[in-house]
């Protein structure tokens, strides 16, 4: 099991040729992926290492039967790189490009409603099943497979607390980096669901950091429906306070958004907080 | 970016939102001839990029061009929340029958634009908001539709019947000028309806989509009008995220979490963090140096904590980088590093190899943090 990817992911890379882009694939090639196609406009027939590349996704998925996409595409791109996906009919599009409009991807969110693709991201560090599949940049040496299931919204703290746990010997389900932007795909609340309904997962991981009441939520969604242990980490007990305009943002989330009033609502609802990363792997290991 | 009151004011002035008549005064003299222009009384309102100024003394009505001077002198001189204020806004003073609260907003939670409007305006917004819900009328506006104009009637359906067609087209022009601007925020509190029946905007704020300046230019060269700290205005040059703190340890990492996770382990370590500074993702050796460069120019560091994960970040440049940035600048103080993740092995040996006197390795985030917090000690 494992959830959103696993041994039968294959994927095509949009911006395989950029040098991001081919870097990250090769080592999620290395790591076992099912790296199967790459599109570049105007590159076609081409091809990065024996990864043939097309002009468009959907010739892609046609010829090689890809089923996830990874974007590396630049910023201003993204937004029709993740509708491109989607139109192809692949079931994952996994976007690691960061600096994307905020109204693109209220735009890209709207039109995801209903359809039969799920996004990852953007700005995120994708995702990984140990030892099955490695969509993104998660330095796959750091995991090992395993049953907890860890979903954040940073790229470099999931990587601290995985590696924490990997040196445990606690392996992981999957791990998946949802991404810090304001408008993302998968969020806390849809990997806690997920989690919850995989056989293969038995404790989660949840990560979150200060700003927006997305930790809140997925607070209220596990008092409510997992019935698996989470254990939490949140980030910046001590950052310095921001700065606010207007009234509207605290209007709508009706919270402080706060790591304190965060670490609470989590706590309240019967998930334990770790003060660090490690007392986040001390916590899971204690489970 | 936040806008200033006045330039959220020009952009709504541009989109055909009605404003105040108002100047923009840099001295005390400037304040005093804007007074007497718009007849001898006016309303002097600091330039801020935070809120909260009607309860702090930032907004003065006064009723002669020698108050205003006084007044405006008192926001330059002072500044606002310990905030340095380089202008004022002098408006006219307008005959006011009531007020409302009209914004739009990003809702993150649901991937869309919330509009928003209350009968109710002034500064106790969030608190109507709490305490009575049905005062405030929302509407989400799905982005791919737009604002329909049965949305703007229905959420102006509980504003006072003279006041309804004015603030629903602000509601309209406030959405054409979000999605014109890439704004995340428009907010008008308040919204007013004058004797005369007219509806006019008293106050903007305009936040702008940070990742959507490069498709603004015109709004980003606003950003060069905002006061800012020297080094900060450095280390964004070189695409650092940099923080100036109260602390004596110097951090440095990548990714905002891990640096943020990297703040609270320090403090509970007993340290205290002199910095904020993310070297992003993909960071090269050329933006290591310069982190170290900002860094090392804090007469306040005592220690300097390098923590880096890294994933698209190649541990090896970063250990390139900081080797790099000691042939620039001469560190005074230890610098404690932990490298892991991809190319970890090569960044650990280049460092090795180097043994530099400065630099010392840990292994571990928890042990790397003790050791930082420990050297910035006064012991």
């Amino acid at each position: 099991m494992a959830i959103l990817i696993d041994e039968n992911t294959r994927v095509v890379v949009q911006g395989l040729t950029g040098k991001e882009g081919s870097f990250h694939s090769l080592r999620n090639r290395a790591y076992g992926t099912n790296i199967v196609a790459g599109m570049t406009p105007g590159k076609a027939g081409q091809d990065v290492e024996g990864i043939p590349v097309f002009d468009t996704v959907a010739s892609a998925v046609e010829e090689t039967g890809a089923n996830t996409s990874l974007i590396f595409v630049p910023a201003r791109f993204a937004a029709e790189a993740i509708l491109e996906a989607a139109e192809s009919g692949v079931a994952l599009t996994v976007c690691i490009t960061e600096g994307v409009p905020v109204a693109d991807m209220a735009r890209v969110h709207s039109y995801l409603q209903g359809k039969g693709t799920t996004l990852v991201g953007p700005n995120c560090p994708g995702l990984i099943s140990p030892g099955k599949s490695n969509v993104g940049i998660i330095p796959g040496e750091i995991c090992m497979p395993g049953k907890v299931g860890l979903v954040s919204r940073s790229g470099t703290l999931t990587y601290q607390i995985v590696h924490e746990l990997t040196q445990r010997g606690i392996g992981q389900s999957t791990c998946v980096g949802i991404g810090g932007d304001p408008v993302h795909g998968v969020d806390h609340i849809d990997a806690l669901r997920m989690f919850q309904e995989d056989d293969e997962t038995e404790l989660i991981v949840l990560i979150g950091e200060i700003g927006g009441d997305a930790e809140e939520r997925a607070a209220a969604f596990a008092r409510d429906h997992v019935t698996k242990p989470v254990v939490a980490y949140i980030a910046g007990f001590t950052a310095p306070p921001g700065k606010r305009m207007g009234h509207a943002g605290a209007i709508v989330t009706g919270s402080s958004g706060t790591a304190q009033a965060k670490a609470d609502a989590l706590e309240a609802a019967g998930v334990r907080v770790g003060k660090t990363p490690t007392e986040v792997a001390e916590l899971v290991q204690s489970s | 970016m936040d806008l200033y009151e006045h330039q959220g004011k020009e952009l709504f002035a541009k989109h055909g939102i009605p404003v105040p008549e108002g100047i923009v005064a840099r001295t005390a003299e400037e304040a005093r001839a804007a007074t007497e222009q718009l007849g001898s009384k006016s309303v002097v309102k600091v330039q801020v990029q935070i809120g909260g100024r009607g309860k702090s003394g930032g907004i003065k009505i006064v009723g002669s061009a020698a108050d205003a001077a006084d007044a405006a002198a008192v926001m330059l001189e002072g500044g606002f929340k310990g905030m340095k204020v380089t202008r004022v806004l002098v408006e006219e003073q307008l005959p006011i029958e009531a007020e409302f609260y009209i914004a739009i907003t990003l809702d993150r939670a649901a991937g869309d634009f919330l509009a928003m409007v209350s009968s109710e305006g002034g500064m106790d917004i969030e608190e109507v908001a709490r305490t009575k819900p049905g005062a405030l009328r929302r509407r989400h506006i799905d982005p791919l539709l737009g604002m329909h104009s049965y949305q703007a009637r229905f959420l102006t359906e509980g504003l006072p019947a003279d006041a309804r067609t004015g603030a629903a087209e602000v509601l309209v022009k406030l959405y054409n000028l979000l999605k014109a601007s890439d704004a995340t925020l428009v907010e008008v509190n308040p919204l007013v309806l004058l004797a005369d029946g007219r509806v006019v905007a008293l106050d903007a704020k305009v936040t702008i989509d940070d990742s959507a300046l490069v498709r603004q230019p015109e709004l980003a060269e606003l950003a060069d009008s905002f006061p800012v700290d020297p080094t900060e205005a450095r280390a964004k040059k070189a695409g650092l995220q940099y923080v100036k703190l109260e602390g004596e340890v110097g951090i440095i990492g990548n990714g905002a979490g891990l640096v943020m996770s990297t703040l609270d382990v320090v403090a509970q370590a007993g340290g205290r963090a002199a910095n904020f500074l993310d070297i992003g993702g993909g960071a090269s050796a050329e933006s290591m140096a310069t982190s170290l460069e900002v860094i090392l120019s804090d007469p306040a560091v005592r220690s300097v904590l390098i923590n880096v994960f890294g994933g698209i970040t190649r541990c090896d440049l970063v250990a390139s980088g900081i080797l790099e940035a000691l042939k620039r600048v001469e560190a005074k103080v230890p610098l404690v590093v932990r490298l892991d993740g991809t190319n970890a092995e090569e960044g650990r040996k280049i460092l090795a190899d180097a043994d530099h006197e400065r630099i010392i390795p840990k292994p571990t985030m928890l042990e790397a943090a003790s050791e930082a917090a420990r050297l910035a000690g006064v012991n």
